[in-house]
C-alpha cells in the first residue's frame, strides 16, 4: 500500500514540476501572431490586387492557413504556388483560372493631359503609388506600382493604362537551354529511322 | 628581382590556344568610321547621363556623358565631330537588344580638347588622383568593366598585402593584352607604379602566362632599366589562370573565400589595360577613348590587333581585317570560352571589348545536341572554382534555386571549363547563367514585394488612425452640442456659433439687429469660412468612405465656397478701408449683401440637391446594370426609378441653370461677379460632364465589342450617351462664350 501511495505521490510531484515548466515556457517563449501565416504571407507577391477574392495578400495568407487552396493568386503564378506547396508540404496544383491568368509584369501609366484630378485612383491604390491632389494632374510612381489594376476601373475618364514592363538590356536574362533534345534521345541510328518512318 | 613561388589552382583545361594568328601583323590603326556609336551603358552599373544634345560640336576627349551613381562612369568623345543622334541602337550584349547610344559623326580633324594631366600627382592626395581617374572614365578593361575608382576605394578597406597585375590573358585567340605589353611597356610600368602609389601594397606582382615570351622579355628589360621593385611571375599556361581568383591563388596561394572580394583578404587585382589607361589619364590627361582589340578568326584574311576608338562599329573593323563574308559562321565578342554570339555587326566597340572572333564553320561548329548527364565527374575535375557542376546542373534543371545557391553557384565564374570537358555536351554555363538570373530576379521580386507590403501596411495604419480620429471627434462634437443645447436654452440666441444654426439665423435674420456694414460682412466671412470647413470635412469623409460619386460634386462646392469667401473678404477689406466710421443707416451695400447671401444660399442648396440627385441617378444606373447582368426580374422597376431620378436631377439642373427667379435685384457689380463665378463653376462642371460622357461612350463601346449579344441595347445606350455628349459640349461652348462676354462687359 505504501509503495502505491509513494508512486502516486512521486507522479503527482513530477506532474506539478513539468506543468510548472511548461506553463513558464508558454509565457517565456510566447510568439506573437501566427508564424505560419507570416511565412505564407512572405511568399505571396504583395500585389494586394484582391484577385484571390480577399482584400489583400495577408487575408489570403490567413485563408490558406485555414485550408483554402493555394492556387488563387494570379500575380504570383506558378512560382508562388510551387513555393507555397513546398512550405506547406502539399502538392503544387496549376493556377485556378477563375481568379485570373498569370500576366507579364505591368505598371499603370496615367495619360496625364486627360486626367481631371478626381483623386479616385489614389483612393483605389493599395500601395499609395499614385501622386496627385484634387484637381491636379495625377501620376504613377512606376517603381512603387505593383501592377494590380485596381486604379483602372475607378477612373471616370479612362485615362489609366496598364503597360507591360518591357525587356531591356538591364533586366534581360539568359534563356534556359532546351534540355535533352528529342533528337538526341534517338541518337542510336535505328531509333532515328523509326522516328523518320513515323 | 627574385623568382617567386608559383602555386596552382584546382581544375583548369588546356584548349587550343590559337593565339599566333593575330600576332602576325603589327598593331593596326583603322580609319575613322562614318559614325561612332557610344552606348550610355558600357558595363555593369547604371547608364551614364548624356551631357550633349543633338547637333552639338564636340572636341576629341571632351566629356559627353557623366556618371550617374556609384557603378557608373564618365564617357568622352573619341574624336572631334557632331552629335547626330541620341537614340536606341543595337549594343554588344548577349541579348542582342538595343539601348540608348550617343551617335557621333567625326569631322576628320581629330581636334583635341584641352588636356588636363596631373603632373604633380605624387604630391596629391590619393583620393584626388582617384577622382581624376574617375573623371577620365577609367574602368577595368579586363572583364565586367568595374569602374576603377570604386575598386581603388574598396582597396582601402584593409592594408594591401598584394597588388596583382593581371597579364595572364588565358582565353584562347585573344592577344590584345600581349600586344599592349609589347607596344606600351614603359607606360604600363609607369601606370603600375602610379596605382601602387595610390594603394601602397606590400608587394606588386605581374602575373603572366608563359605563352607570351616576347612580352615577358620586353617587361623584364624595362623593369631592370627602371630598377623597379615590381615582381614579374610567369605562370604555366592553363585556362582560366586569368580569372581574378585563380590568378590570386596562383601567385599567393590564398583562396578568396566564397562570397567575398579580393579586397577582403588584402589583395587588389588590376588588368594591364587599366594600368596603361591610368598612366595616360594622369601623365597625359587623356581620357579613355580607345583600346586595343584583337580581330581574329578564320573568316578574316588579315587577323590582327588594332588600336580602335570606342564606338567604332564592329562591321567597320571586320572590313578593315578583310572579312570573307562567305566563310563567316559565327561572330563572337570576347573569346570562344566566355564570349557571346553577336546578332549584328552594327554594334560598337565599348571599353571592355577585348576581342572580336569571326569564326568559320570548322573553327566553331554548332554545339552537339545535349545528352543526359552520365555523372562521369569530369566537370568537377575541370572546375577551377572547385564547384560540383553536375550537382548545380541538377538544381538548375529543377529550378531549386536555394539549393543551387547553397552549392555556391555564385562562385561560378562562367569560365566554361565544365561545358568544354562534358562528354554529354551539356551547355552547363548557360544553365548556370539562367539560374543565376532567376535567383537575381527572385531577390529583386522579394525586395519589391517587401516594399509593397510596407506601403500597404502603412496605408492601412494611416486609414485606421484617421477613422479613429474621426470617431473621437464625432463623439466630442456630440457631447459638446448636447451641453450647448442646454446652454442655449438659457442664453440668448448665439450670433457667433459656427454651425448651421448660425447660417440659418443669419439668413432668416431681419436686418435691424445688425446695422453696421463691416460687422455684417465679418459675420458673412465667418459663415463662409465655417461653411467651407464643413464642406471640406464632408469631402474628406467622402474620400475616406470612398463615396466616389459625391467627391467631385463636393470638390466643386469647396472651390466655389473658397472663391465666394475670397470675394467676401476683399469686400470686407474695402468696407473697412472706405468707411471705418460709417453710420449704420446709409448703406446700400448692406441690403445688397443681405440680398445676396440668401440668393447664394439658395443657389448652393440647389446645386447640392442637383449633385445628390445625380449621384442617385448614378447609383440607380449601377443597380440597373447589375440587375441586367444578373437578368433579375426587377429590371423594369429599377428602370422606372432611374427615369424618376433622372427627371428630378434634370429639374434641379434647370433650376440651377437659370438661378434665382426669386433673387432680388441687386446692384450691378456684385451681381456680375457672382454670375461670373457661377459661370466659371458651370463651365468646369460641364467640362467634367463632357469628359465623363466621353469615357462612358468608350466604356460602352468596349462592352459592345466584348458582348455582341446585347448589341442592340448597348448601341442604343451609346447613341444616347453620344447625344448627351453633344448636348453637353454645346452647352459648354455657350457657357464659355457667355463667360467671355460677361468678362468683357464687366
Ligand atoms: S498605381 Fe494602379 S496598378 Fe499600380 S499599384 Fe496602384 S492601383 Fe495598382
Ligand atoms: S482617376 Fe483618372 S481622372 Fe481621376 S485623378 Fe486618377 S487618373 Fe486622374
Ligand atoms: S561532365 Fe557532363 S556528363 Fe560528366 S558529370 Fe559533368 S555534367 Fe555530367
Ligand atoms: S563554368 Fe562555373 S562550374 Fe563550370 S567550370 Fe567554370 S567555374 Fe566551374
Amino acid at each position: 500500500m505504501f509503495t502505491v501511495l509513494l508512486a502516486i505521490g512521486i507522479l503527482v510531484v513530477l506532474s506539478l514540476i513539468f506543468g510548472g515548466i511548461l506553463g513558464y515556457a508558454k509565457v517565456r517563449f510566447h510568439v506573437e501572431g501566427d508564424p505560419i501565416v507570416d511565412q505564407i504571407d512572405a511568399l505571396l507577391p504583395q500585389t494586394q490586387c484582391g484577385q484571390c477574392g480577399h482584400p489583400g495578400c495577408r487575408p489570403y495568407a490567413e485563408a490558406i492557413s485555414n485550408g483554402e487552396a493555394i492556387n488563387h493568386c494570379p500575380p504570383g503564378g506558378q512560382a508562388t504556388i510551387q513555393a507555397l506547396a513546398d512550405l506547406l508540404d502539399v502538392e503544387a496544383i496549376p493556377l485556378d483560372g477563375d481568379h485570373g491568368t498569370e500576366t507579364a509584369q505591368r505598371v499603370a501609366v496615367i495619360r496625364e493631359d486627360e486626367c481631371i484630378g478626381c483623386t479616385k485612383c489614389i483612393q483605389a491604390c493599395p500601395v499609395d503609388a499614385i501622386l496627385g491632389a484634387a484637381k491636379q494632374m495625377h501620376t504613377v510612381i512606376a517603381d512603387e506600382c505593383t501592377g494590380c489594376d485596381l486604379c483602372v476601373e475607378p477612373c471616370p475618364v479612362d485615362c489609366i493604362d496598364m503597360v507591360d514592363v518591357g525587356i531591356t538590356a538591364k533586366n534581360w536574362s539568359w534563356d534556359k537551354p532546351q534540355g535533352v533534345a528529342a533528337q538526341s534521345l534517338n541518337i542510336i541510328a535505328t531509333d532515328r529511322s523509326t522516328e523518320v518512318s513515323q | 628581382m627574385q623568382t617567386a613561388q608559383v602555386f596552382s589552382f584546382h581544375g583548369g583545361i588546356h584548349p587550343e590556344e590559337n593565339k599566333t594568328q593575330s600576332l602576325q601583323l603589327p598593331l593596326g590603326k583603322p580609319s575613322l568610321p562614318k559614325e561612332l556609336i557610344l552606348p550610355l551603358s558600357q558595363h555593369i552599373g547604371q547608364a551614364s547621363v548624356p551631357l550633349v544634345a543633338i547637333g552639338d560640336q564636340v572636341l576629341k576627349g571632351a566629356p559627353i556623358a557623366a556618371n550617374n551613381g556609384l557603378l557608373s562612369s564618365h564617357l568622352h568623345a573619341p574624336t572631334s565631330g557632331t552629335i547626330t543622334a541620341i537614340e536606341s541602337r543595337p549594343i554588344a550584349h548577349p541579348s542582342g537588344l538595343s539601348d540608348l547610344c550617343i551617335v557621333l559623326q567625326p569631322d576628320g580633324k581629330e581636334t583635341w580638347t584641352e588636356l588636363k594631366p596631373l603632373p604633380n600627382w605624387q604630391q596629391l592626395d590619393a583620393t584626388e588622383v582617384i577622382s581624376h581617374l574617375a573623371d577620365m572614365g577609367i574602368v577595368g578593361m579586363g572583364g565586367a568593366g568595374f569602374p576603377t575608382q570604386v575598386k581603388l576605394q574598396g582597396a582601402h578597406k584593409k592594408p594591401l598585402s598584394h597588388f596583382i597585375i593581371n597579364a595572364a590573358e588565358c582565353e584562347p585567340y585573344i592577344t590584345s593584352d600581349d600586344t599592349l605589353i609589347r607596344e606600351k611597356t614603359r607606360e604600363l610600368v609607369l601606370g603600375i607604379e602610379l596605382f601602387q602609389h595610390l594603394v601602397q601594397a606590400e608587394q606588386v606582382t605581374i602575373g603572366i602566362e608563359d605563352n607570351k615570351p616576347t612580352a615577358i622579355a620586353a617587361l623584364n628589360k624595362t623593369l631592370t632599366e627602371c630598377n623597379s621593385k615590381i615582381q614579374l611571375v610567369v605562370v604555366p599556361t592553363k585556362y582560366p589562370s586569368g580569372g581574378e581568383r585563380q590568378l590570386i591563388q596562383l601567385l599567393t596561394g590564398q583562396e578568396v573565400p566564397s562570397g567575398q572580394y579580393p579586397a577582403d583578404i588584402g589583395i587588389l587585382c588590376q588588368n594591364v589595360g587599366t594600368c596603361v589607361a591610368g598612366y595616360e589619364a594622369v601623365y597625359l590627361g587623356k581620357p579613355l577613348i580607345s583600346r586595343i582589340t584583337t580581330l581574329t578568326g578564320k573568316a578574316l584574311n588579315a587577323p590582327q590587333n588594332v588600336d580602335v576608338l570606342l564606338g567604332t562599329p564592329v562591321a567597320h573593323l571586320l572590313a578593315y581585317a578583310d572579312l570573307q563574308e562567305k566563310q563567316l559562321n559565327r561572330l563572337i565578342i570576347g573569346g570562344p570560352m566566355m564570349g557571346y554570339t553577336l546578332d549584328s555587326a552594327a554594334v560598337p566597340i565599348v571599353k571592355t571589348t577585348n576581342c572580336i572572333l569571326a569564326a568559320n564553320k570548322k573553327e566553331l561548329p554548332a554545339p552537339a545536341p545535349e545528352q543526359a548527364c552520365i555523372r562521369c565527374g569530369m566537370c568537377e575535375q575541370a572546375c577551377p572554382a572547385s564547384l560540383l557542376p553536375q550537382q548545380l546542373l541538377w538544381f538548375s534543371k529543377s529550378q531549386e534555386l536555394e539549393k543551387a545557391e547553397h552549392y555556391n553557384l555564385f562562385d561560378c565564374i562562367e569560365c566554361g571549363a565544365c561545358s568544354y570537358v562534358c562528354p554529354s555536351s551539356i551547355p552547363l554555363v548557360q544553365y548556370y547563367r539562367h539560374t543565376k538570373s532567376s535567383i537575381r530576379d527572385a531577390r529583386e521580386a522579394a525586395v519589391k514585394s517587401d516594399l509593397a507590403k510596407q506601403r500597404f501596411e502603412a496605408r492601412k495604419a494611416r486609414q485606421d488612425a484617421e477613422a479613429a480620429e474621426k470617431e473621437a471627434k464625432r463623439l466630442a462634437r456630440q457631447q459638446a452640442s448636447a451641453s450647448k443645447a442646454v446652454q442655449t436654452k438659457k442664453t440668448a440666441p448665439a450670433t457667433k456659433t459656427t454651425e448651421k444654426s448660425a447660417l440659418n439665423a443669419s439668413n432668416s435674420e431681419a436686418a435691424p439687429q445688425i446695422n453696421d456694414t463691416t460687422k455684417k460682412l465679418k459675420v458673412d466671412v465667418a459663415i463662409g469660412k465655417s461653411k467651407l470647413k464643413k464642406l471640406q470635412k464632408q469631402l474628406v469623409e467622402a474620400q475616406e468612405d470612398e463615396r466616389l460619386e459625391d467627391i467631385s460634386a463636393l470638390q466643386l462646392h469647396v472651390s466655389e465656397q473658397e472663391k465666394a469667401l475670397v470675394e467676401l473678404e476683399t469686400e470686407l477689406a474695402k468696407a473697412v478701408k472706405a468707411n471705418p466710421t460709417k453710420k449704420p443707416s446709409d448703406t446700400p451695400d448692406n441690403s445688397v449683401e443681405k440680398a445676396k447671401a440668401p440668393a447664394n444660399d439658395a443657389l448652393k442648396k440647389a446645386k447640392i440637391d442637383a449633385a445628390i440627385a445625380k449621384a442617385a441617378v448614378k447609383k440607380v444606373e449601377k443597380a440597373l446594370k447589375k440587375a441586367e447582368e444578373l437578368q433579375a426580374p426587377e429590371v423594369d422597376a429599377i428602370r422606372q426609378q432611374l427615369a424618376d431620378a433622372k427627371k428630378r436631377a434634370d429639374e434641379l439642373e434647370k433650376v440651377l441653370d437659370n438661378p434665382s427667379p426669386s433673387t432680388p435685384p441687386t446692384e450691378q457689380k456684385p451681381a456680375v461677379s457672382a454670375a461670373q463665378l457661377d459661370l466659371a463653376s458651370q463651365v468646369k462642371k460641364e467640362k467634367i460632364a463632357v469628359a465623363l460622357a466621353k469615357a462612358k461612350i468608350n466604356k460602352l463601346n468596349k462592352r459592345l465589342a466584348s458582348s455582341p449579344e446585347d448589341a442592340e441595347t448597348v448601341s442604343k445606350d451609346i447613341e444616347a450617351a453620344q447625344q448627351q455628349l453633344v448636348q453637353a459640349e454645346s452647352l459648354l461652348a455657350t457657357l464659355i462664350e457667355s463667360q467671355h462676354n460677361s468678362q468683357e462687359t464687366s
